[in-house]
């Protein structure tokens, strides 16, 4: 006898149910909790942001982000100007942080369309700190990060992140091994940018010095390193000019 | 007489007792002699992708835990009115809703922790040891033998990828959870005093083959049993 799961009218009517059922309940989820993930993103961003300037509540080994309750307050004591750079023009812009820069990335494929470039303007213990937002590709997935500069070019710290490296490898992107290697690092060789290379052969692993434009790689991560390198050097690239007009 | 009767039928109603013999079967076989990858194969490449550090095999562990005992519980309710046409569909189905789900809520009220474990996700979802134990335990049981199905398998993949974590940081990057257990490679202190180097192949995908391989032939030496007659 033929069961009644194996009729044709009921397989259909049961995908439509299914169908509608989990696509509700998941529409229902995301809708409802959207504000709070958005809310989560954006305190996130001034995380990061002051990460990279070295304000964190790193101990020893492991990375740990001011406070959530406190961020907002010690964001705007730290971050003195928020710029939006577009071609020659620059202008302040106090929400310049919240540019989407996958969007602005993507917009920017036409021609017509000059790419808004945010750059956050810090002070700590009387130094002046200019902290850009990068992003690029990894091996799976999206990677970005924010590099924090003095006003000689010379990298004060950096934060990366990622959507889906590999655990264990490309994933160590944000972790302290990696990203501390950074600091004191030179963006720019004999007058020129050159950015920062990821390099595999350890020539220098204990990263002494600081003006090889080198810093060493990740065992196993070779296209993460490879990607952390393109970022870099193609997205501060887009800084220079205005960078030139600091000194 | 009618005593007897009365006691028959309370016997005959009363279900086995939650962990019977067989059932403490359900859990304890699929850690040793029908682990879901030694023996069934199943799940290898998440056991692959993601067994560097010691610490993503944990995380790896915990999360397929949760999911498959879930997961396992859900299709076995729903096996009566699952159509046998589209079942590996709707189990898909499931299984992504859930993950999302749980995805969704931790985003909202423990962002950093599911940045740690978003990477897992799309791993979780593709875990053929997920989609086999749906298909070949959950849609044939009840619920209760399903969820110890599930813990049972998913402990028994997370037993490999532990040890196969376990050597393969130790060897690999010669820490343990991030701890440097054998001196510090660049200064040269304890073991990398006398000499001693880190094996950068460890961290490379086929290692992990090779160390899942060492594992099975151990296994299959001790017992026998478990080698297929060809």
């Amino acid at each position: 006898m033929e069961r009644r799961t194996d009729k044709n009218s009921y397989t259909i009517l049961f995908a439509i149910g299914m169908v509608v059922v989990v696509g509700s309940l998941l529409a229902f989820a995301a809708s409802s909790l959207k504000p709070k993930i958005d809310e989560n993103k954006r305190v996130e961003k001034q995380q990061n942001i002051l990460y990279a300037m070295g304000i964190n509540d790193n101990d020893e080994g492991s990375v740990e982000f001011v406070a959530k309750d406190i961020v907002e307050g010690e964001f705007s004591k730290y971050i003195k100007k928020q710029l939006i750079i577009q071609g020659d023009e620059v202008i302040e812009d106090t929400n310049a942080y919240l540019i989407d820069i996958k969007k602005e990335k993507t917009l920017a494929k036409e021609a017509s369309y000059e790419r808004r470039l945010p750059l956050f303007v810090g002070e700590k213990d009387g130094s002046t700190f200019y902290v850009a937002p990068i992003r690029g590709k990894g091996l799976w997935d999206a990677i970005w990060g924010y590099v924090a500069l003095d006003k000689d070019m010379v990298v004060q710290g950096v934060f990366f992140d990622h959507k889906g490296e590999t655990a264990g490898l490309g994933s160590n992107i944000n972790q302290r091994f990696f990203m501390d290697d950074f600091i004191g690092e030179h963006i720019f060789s004999d007058g020129s940018f050159k950015g920062i290379t990821i390099a595999k052969g350890n020539a220098d692993p204990k990263n002494i010095d600081k003006t090889d434009n080198e810093v060493d790689a990740i065992a196993g991560a070779t296209i993460t390193g490879d990607g952390v390198t393109a970022m870099i050097r193609s997205e501060l690239k887009l800084y220079v000019p205005y960078f030139k007009t600091l000194k | 007489m009618a005593e007897v009767v009365e006691q028959e039928k309370v016997e005959k109603v009363s279900k086995e007792p939650l962990f019977s013999k067989k059932n403490r079967k359900l859990i304890i076989d699929p850690i040793t002699d029908d682990n879901p990858i030694t023996i069934q194969v199943l799940g290898i490449c998440s056991a692959l992708a993601i067994t560097a550090e010691l610490e993503a095999s944990i995380v790896m562990s915990i999360s397929v835990l949760f999911v498959l005992g879930i997961g396992n519980v859900v299709i076995s309710l729903m096996r009566n009115i699952i159509p046998p046409k589209i079942r590996i569909i709707v189990q898909l189905v499931v299984v992504a809703t859930l993950v999302i789900i749980v995805d969704l809520v931790l985003k909202a009220f423990a962002y950093q922790l599911s940045k740690t474990l978003s990477v897992f996700v799309g791993l979780i979802i593709t875990n053929c040891i997920i989609m086999g134990r749906f298909e070949a335990f959950a849609l044939g049981n009840g619920p209760w033998k399903s969820f110890l199905d599930g813990v049972g398998n998913s402990l028994g993949y997370g037993i490999i990828l532990i040890i196969v974590g376990f050597f393969r940081e130790l060897l690999g990057s010669g820490t343990l959870l991030g701890f440097k257990v054998l001196g510090d490679p660049i200064e040269k202190t304890g073991l990398y005093a006398l000499g001693y180097e880190n094996n950068g192949f460890m961290l490379l995908a086929p290692m992990a083959l090779i160390v899942v391989g060492l594992i099975i032939w151990v296994q299959r030496s001790r017992n026998v049993a478990l080698v297929e007659e060809n």
